[in-house]
């Protein structure tokens, strides 16, 4: 209960404001997993595929006990499926409270749990809510402080606190980035992000994940421009590159 | 199961040296022999061997012909020699090289016809591939001869004739065989076949006894034709210079003599689906004791596997264009079920089914034989990771439900065709096609006039007149309907067995069960998704009828959200499972031929598009002419939330009121099964453990890219191989027509952004 009060009041944790629900597998976590996409996000990536998940207001409120009642008709298949829940937006620490609830009543149906975040507001997440996270999917952006900027409107010192403080409390991470031509495959900063890495005992893994253009037709749908439209997608001899980087210091990139 | 007197000769003890266990000694019980002599296998594939030179050049020999067989749609026929056990004289591929030898007829490739099914078939056959139909066949079954298929138009009725020809009952094997009907064939290499007649003969000396009822004469004569068969398949085995007459006294032989079993049943029958049964773990038995006696080692058994393997890929049947269209292509269902649990717990994995799944990487993926695995999360994980790296290499395995089938149809259950179940050598089926339940929904609402052609079907029914469909009296009506169909149906599956027992009788397949066998009737049900979401429709939105100026409703508009079928909504799925068990029991209400069992299935093969062809405009606001989804897939594009809840969906259909199987087809792109391709066999392990456990019945797996499929279907001459599942079985991608390649393409693939 202790983590209730740290999450904020009842009520705010009662209810949360929701994007959709999915079923997906090997893609957010371990196994096969039930994906809950949160709604709202405090940064702009140029590159975001769910451009239908940036405002909060967008979203659909969901109480906690209507989304564990969701949960809740395939906890025994992800269980069997060796996965369990990933929460996931937009960005979860968003609305830290609704996250920490969600997050805190799965563990109590002995749910395996893994947050999605960019670790943009990592200090929300308090220590509670972190103990009832089993894996820690962290998305950094760009390990170079202006291209975070340029590419996420947002700056990168609070995922690099965040995935420090990670460390300490030996929480389990797999880092995901994505690699985009010209944007984030600059061998010096990829370098300096494995460097990084490589000194984080927790960091399990790391997910290269190829930019695509697939999220095209919900920035038409919104009426949006999509920036990176006309940017080419990287081809199979630079991921390769890349995860190669990573693996030169020590991590297990895939 | 009949004792008969053990006659312990000098052959027999040589063939059975080192076996352990006594009851399949004194009756022909081949699963207690499995049970008494079998080496389950824990660990994992790094054992297996890959081919051999010689398979290489077998199979090479025989794939060059593949290319003009695909060309010209079949590679040969004799058209002038009816096939039986013994019509043609021996036929290899190459003499020299082969392990195992045996063909339909005196050539590979080249097909025989079996006009006993019906001779318009076999007329229609040839002058389809630009053969003339042979004039003293034509004279001998045209004046001497009834078929088959003559003797059920004699009586059907116009009722059953016209359901027949809208299409709200179709694909009746009413002038072809039938099939699913599999024979035990590791009898013949357990027992020899003079064991197999003294068996038999005791069986005939117990009716003997009995007064001359119709039912007995007809048991008598079926007795005495199955003993003959048993002597044709001795003489056709002679002549590949075999003695089948006694047991299989080695591994080779063993294949052998199960081969020229089921050979035996291929020459004399051209059934819809001739499947081989559940003789993996059987033959292991052979295959160790030759390893432990060093005559052969990893790569030899490998090698005689294959080249059975290889045996069953080139099984041919005559069939028309249009049948193949319905089909996709070829199929002959030579399904060969592997794995699964034994009562006592143990798994029935060995070796061997291993060695059945490496066929598809030492002689590349194929569609046949139609390799099943009867999965239990109790499967050994070495197993269980094999088969599915093997699935997501090859797409060519499909998964049926041990845990569900065990407990019913014991623990030597093998599929016949896609998902029916049976006992080997105990039990067998009446193959009955299926009823179209979409197109039934409108005949609700036309009271039972069709929706194409106006023309009435079904006795005088009130029409639904208002502005708006009402659930509560679609639903009354929809019964009614229900009624009459489930009644026209079975009556008419009636006509057709009755006939087939009599003209086209299977007397090598039956000669390979026990008497008195426990027989199916297998009804079948399509269009199950486009009926639910209709009625969903109705239930939840709001459905406006569009009536022509008959009064006849040709289109529905519908307004406002529904639940559909595939989410995991209890909602949708409710109608679903209930829709079910009320056809189902309705069908029950109908005596069946021979007091069979009544059973459906929820399986369309790929007729799916054919169905959908034959439907008009439905109010879930599927277009006419659009196909429906297969078999209890979800309609495409509706399940929104990913295979695990489209599988959700489909595990609320009860298998009790399904016994004839429920099928699922998914296609999952490679990065839907994980973004790490190490991950990917061991997430699809999760997923069939998860369907299974939560009571899935079937699931065919594809694992696929989008692209390949568009790419092959314009570069069709780089796919050659190209193998998916598309409803109980697995087709050559680049023989389905143009509409089902797109069909398939526009089902849903569950990947992931």
């Amino acid at each position: 209960m202790n983590g209730r009060t740290a999450h904020g009041a009842p009520a705010a944790a009662g209810t949360g404001r929701i994007h959709s629900w999915d079923l997906s597998t090997g893609v957010d976590g371990p196994g096969t997993r039930f994906v809950l996409f949160v709604s709202g996000c405090p940064l702009r990536c140029l590159y975001c595929a769910n451009p239908d998940t940036w405002h909060l207001r967008d979203g659909r409120p969901a109480t906690v006990d209507e989304v564990m009642a969701e949960i809740g008709k395939y906890r025994a298949f992800v269980t069997a499926a060796g996965g369990g829940v990933t929460v996931t937006g937009g960005e979860p620490l968003l609305q830290p409270g609704f996250t920490g609830a969600v997050l805190r009543r799965c563990k109590e149906a002995e749910l395996h749990t893994a947050l999605d975040t960019s670790g943009f507001l990592g200090a929300r997440a308090c220590d509670a809510l972190l103990a009832d996270t089993d894996l820690v999917l962290l998305d950094i952006k760009s390990f170079d402080v202006a291209t975070y900027r340029k590419l996420t409107g947002g700056e990168l010192t609070p995922t690099l606190n965040f995935a420090t403080r990670l460390n300490r409390l030996g929480k389990r991470m797999w880092i995901r980035y994505v690699l985009v031509p010209g944007w984030t495959d600059d061998p010096e900063a990829v370098d300096g992000l494995a460097r990084f890495l490589a000194g984080l005992d927790s960091v399990e893994r790391v997910d290269v994940l190829p930019f695509h253009k697939l999220g095209a037709a919900k920035y038409d749908a919104l009426g949006i421009p999509f920036p990176l439209r006309d940017n080419p997608v990287p081809d199979h001899e630079l991921i390769e590159r890349v995860r190669k980087q990573f693996r030169r210091h020590g991590l297990a990139a895939h | 199961m009949t004792a008969t007197t053990v006659t312990a000769d000098s052959r027999t003890t040589e063939a059975w040296r080192g076996f352990a266990g006594t009851a399949w000694r004194e009756r022909i019980d081949v699963r207690d022999f499995v049970q008494a002599n079998y080496t389950p296998y824990e660990g994992d594939a790094s054992f297996l061997a890959g081919p051999t030179d010689r398979t290489r050049a077998v199979w090479e020999k025989v794939g060059a012909l593949f290319p003009e067989e695909r060309r010209k749609g079949i590679h040969d026929v004799d058209a002038a020699t009816p096939s039986t056990i013994t019509s043609h004289a021996p036929g290899y591929i190459d003499r020299d090289r082969e392990l195992i030898v045996g063909l339909q007829t005196d050539a590979p490739l080249k097909r025989a016809i079996m006009p006993n099914g019906g001779l318009r078939m076999v007329k229609n056959g040839l002058r389809a591939y630009g053969y003339e139909p042979d004039p003293f066949v034509t004279k001998v079954f045209g004046t001497y001869r009834k078929t088959h298929n003559d003797g059920v138009f004699d009586a059907y009725t116009p009722e059953m004739r016209a359901a027949r020809r809208v299409g709200i009952i179709t694909g009746l094997p009413d002038a072809y065989g039938r099939g699913r009907i599999i024979g035990d064939y590791r009898r013949v290499a357990l027992y020899g076949t003079d064991r197999l007649i003294a068996a038999k003969r005791a069986e005939r000396a117990l009716l003997d006894a009995r007064p001359s009822t119709e039912h007995v004469i007809r048991d008598r004569e079926e007795l005495a034709e199955q003993i003959r068969a048993l002597g044709e398949l001795t003489r056709m085995a002679a002549s590949y210079g075999c003695d089948v007459s006694r047991p299989a006294a080695t591994a080779r032989e063993a294949i052998q003599w199960l081969y020229l079993g089921f050979l035996a049943a291929v020459k004399e029958q051209n059934g819809a689906a001739m499947s081989l049964g559940r003789t993996s773990t059987f033959l292991d038995v052979y295959l160790q004791r030759d390893l432990q006696e060093g005559v052969l080692d990893e790569t030899r058994a490998q090698e005689l596997v294959d080249e059975f393997v290889i045996k069953l890929r080139i099984v041919r049947f005559l069939r028309t264009p249009e049948y193949d269209a319905l089909f996709s292509g070829d199929p002959t269902w030579v399904t060969e079920s592997i794995g699964g649990i034994g009562l006592d717990g143990r798994p029935l994995v060995t070796r061997t089914s291993f060695r059945f799944l490496q066929t598809l990487y030492n002689l590349g993926p194929a569609p046949e034989p139609n390799l099943t695995v009867l999965w239990s999360p109790q499967l050994p994980a070495g197993f269980k990771e094999f088969c599915a790296q093997v699935s997501i290499d090859t797409s060519a395995v499909q998964y049926e439900s041990d845990d569900l089938m065990r407990p019913r149809t014991g623990d030597d259950t093998a599929i016949a065709c896609c998902v029916s179940a049976m006992a080997v050598g105990r039990q067998m089926q009446f193959f009955g096609a299926r009823v179209n339940l979409a197109k039934a929904l409108l005949y609700a609402v036309n009271g039972g006039r069709d929706e194409m052609t106006g023309d009435r079907i079904t006795p005088e029914m009130p029409p639904l007149t208002g502005e708006y469909l009402d659930y509560e009296e679609l639903s009354a009506a929809y019964d009614r309907v229900l009624d009459w169909l489930a009644e026209t149906y079975v009556n008419a599956l009636n006509v057709i067995h009755y006939m087939h027992d009599k003209y086209a009788y299977e007397r090598l397949e039956m000669a390979l069960h026990d008497h008195p066998v426990h027989r199916f009737m297998a009804c079948g049900i399509a269009g199950l998704s486009v009926a639910v979401d209709s009625l969903s429709a109705v239930k939840y939105a709001r459905v406006k009828v569009v009536r022509d100026a008959t009064g006849l409703a040709v289109d529905y508009e519908t307004q406002g959200q529904y639940p559909a079928y595939g989410n995991n909504d209890d909602r949708a799925d409710a109608i679903a499972a209930g829709l079910v068990e009320s056809f189902m029991a309705k069908v029950r209400k109908h005596p069946a031929y021979r007091d069979a069992e009544h059973t459906q299935s929820v399986l369309t093969i790929t007729s799916n598009v054919v169905y959908g062809k034959h439907t008009g405009n439905t109010p879930d606001g599927r277009r006419a002419g659009a196909p429906f989804a297969p078999g209890a897939n979800p309609m495409n594009g509706r399940d929104r939330h990913g295979v695990a809840a489209s599988a959700l969906s489909v595990a609320k259909l009860p298998y009790e009121h399904a016994r004839d199987g429920i099928s699922l087809t998914t296609t999952i792109t490679p990065e839907g099964l994980g973004h790490v391709p190490l991950d990917r066999a061991g997430n699809l392990v999760g997923i069939l453990d998860a369907y299974m456990a939560a009571g899935g019945f079937h699931m065919n797996v594809n694992v696929l890219n989008r692209s390949v499929l568009e790419d092959a279907m314009e570069h069709p001459e780089k796919y050659p191989d190209l193998t998916i599942r598309v409803s109980g079985y697995a087709v050559n991608f680049v023989r389905l027509t143009r509409e089902q390649q797109l069909d398939v393409i526009s089902r849903t693939f569950h990947g992931s952004l």
